[in-house]
């Protein structure tokens, strides 16, 4: 009978995998807080990344927004894939620093600004919006920016600039959506130049306080709240300043689907689909539905810049 | 392919098509099924319906090419109906949560959207296949008849994917998968016909000539 030679070292002494890696990230832990402790105040690590803001009365009060969770992994951005999950996966490949954006067009100042001199232009608001999505979802979105108008007085437009166009980045190697599409990029989107010039009209770089997600469209983008989702071009390289109504990406797919103005409107319906109620974003699934409000609840501030116009024909 | 197998097999089958359900009713318990509910039931259905639909659909050019399978037809009922349950629960998903039961806005968007009415069309289109299944049916009716009704399974598949191109957004291709498998499906019944008639056609001159 073979007799078991004894180890002198009981199990219960060893110590287990998990503990003994604690105790490692323990001491790196101490280690890296005892240098930061010299260097500097040790509340400016997690600080690095919040924007410092300042609220607006132009915000909603008294709603609950969408968490980040929803609105960092529900997102239509097709440069990185056409799944609703493609962005959230895909979007680590985009390179937000350096980035400049390009002014050009009928501007008296025409340049190139680099996105944190952008970001420095005015003091960044915190802008609770609804987002509503022309695919009936949606979202309450905690935004960081400044209106578009202050960037747009700072470039000082020629009198014959009508209307304002918004190019997206387009470069395959960032964004692997694009390799296999029928659509043709860059994304492009635009408003008309006194849309462009409402003080909702959002130049955005944050969310929930801190620099936009790559998947909501970093570094910079535009955010019309009245419009459908897809009017607030993501990742902007370039703004031009144009005489005509500019191309459109979404109309070019499907003008009968997806007009140049966009408002949204319980009344005109998708082709495919009633606008009159909505899918809430995070809800559960028997209190998702809830009815959608004429220029998404902002027709009081909004609806002077129709007046006259048949929004059933120019939709 | 002894008995004991295929009803074991069977069994396997069943317990396939009815996890995915049983899935999606934890997940609806658990409130996990992900930003937007009810657009995951509709395409978890509505997917689930098409794939099931398509597979039954390709249960005879399998046999036809591989005869050693021919025991496969035994499956062909069983998937048939599992493609009708999961349409059945597509289109109470948009009966209950996209017209929240109003048949005025059921009937506002069966007649003015065409992806609606080819998704309709494709489940009206299993009914009487899903009520002619039991085998009583094709004693009634006869082999013949009942073959042909049940061809009517092609034009559901083909209202379906047709309803899957009409509903996403142009531009976006999610649907090209079932669609180029059931291109594949109706270009092989032909095929397959062609080649087994040209197959046969010597073997009979042959055994003409012998005098048999």
């Amino acid at each position: 009978m073979l007799k078991r030679k004894s180890s002198g070292v009981q199990p219960t002494e060893i110590t287990p995998r998990s503990v003994y890696l604690n105790r490692r990230a323990f001491m790196t832990g101490a280690a890296a807080a005892a240098i930061a402790g010299v260097l500097a105040p040790s509340e400016e690590a997690y600080a690095d990344n919040r924007l410092t803001t300042v609220k607006s009365p132009l915000s909603l009060t008294g709603v609950q927004p969408t968490s980040l969770q929803d609105i960092t992994h529900y997102n239509n951005f097709y440069e990185f894939g056409t799944n609703k999950d493609d962005p959230a996966r895909e979007a680590y490949r985009l390179k937000t620093r350096p980035w400049t954006v390009s002014i050009e067009g009928k501007v008296q100042k025409p340049q190139k600004i680099d996105i944190d001199s952008l970001m420095k232009l005015r003091p960044l608001e915190e802008r609770i919006y609804r987002f509503r999505c022309v695919e009936a979802w949606s979202m309450v979105i905690p935004w960081v920016g400044y209106s578009f108008s202050e960037l747009i007085k700072e470039v000082q437009p020629l009198p014959e600039a009508k209307f304002v166009q918004f190019i997206s980045l387009d470069d395959p190697n960032q964004m692997p959506g694009l390799r296999f599409s029928p659509i043709s990029w860059p994304y492009s989107e635009g408003l008309r130049m006194d849309e462009a010039m409402h003080p909702l009209t959002l130049l955005t770089f944050g969310l929930y306080g801190e620099p936009l997600p790559n998947q909501d469209g970093a570094p910079v983008r535009i955010v019309v709240p009245w419009k459908y989702g897809f009017k607030s071009a993501k990742s902007i390289v370039k703004i031009k300043f144009v005489e005509k109504q500019p191309h459109t990406t979404w109309n070019d797919q499907g003008p009968n689907e997806y007009g140049f103005y966009s408002n949204v409107n319980p009344n005109k319906d998708h082709p495919r689909w009633s606008q009159k109620t909505e899918r809430v974003i995070g809800a559960s699934i028997f209190k998702q539905r809830q009815p959608t409000l004429m220029f998404n609840g902002y027709e009081d501030q909004v609806a002077n810049l129709y007046t006259g116009m048949d929004l059933k024909k120019y939709y | 392919m002894p008995n004991r197998l295929v009803i074991a097999l069977k069994a396997l089958a069943h317990i396939g098509c009815l996890a995915p359900v049983a899935w999606l009713i934890w997940h609806l318990i658990q409130n996990s099924l992900g930003p937007d509910p009810t657009a995951a039931v509709t395409f978890f259905t509505g997917r689930g319906a098409l794939r099931l639909l398509v597979i039954s659909l390709a249960i005879t050019p399998v046999r036809r090419l591989i005869p050693p399978l021919s025991w496969i037809i035994r499956f062909r009922r069983l998937l048939g109906l599992y493609a009708f349950f999961y349409a059945c629960l597509h289109l109470l998903t948009y009966v209950w949560l996209y017209a929240g039961f109003s048949l005025d806005a059921m009937i506002d968007d069966i007649t003015k959207r065409r992806f609606i009415t080819a998704g309709l069309a494709a489940w009206a289109l299993m009914v009487p296949l899903a009520l002619t299944s039991t085998t009583w049916s094709i004693r009634k009716l006869g082999g013949k008849n009942w073959n042909r009704l049940h061809r009517l399974a092609y034009v559901s598949a083909i209202a379906g994917v047709v309803h899957y191109w009409w509903g996403v957004k142009p531009g976006v291709l999610s649907p090209i998968g079932i669609t180029v498998v059931l291109v594949l499906l109706l270009a092989a019944r032909p095929i397959l016909s062609w080649w087994s008639s040209h197959k046969r056609v010597p073997a009979q001159l042959a055994r003409a000539d012998k005098g048999l």
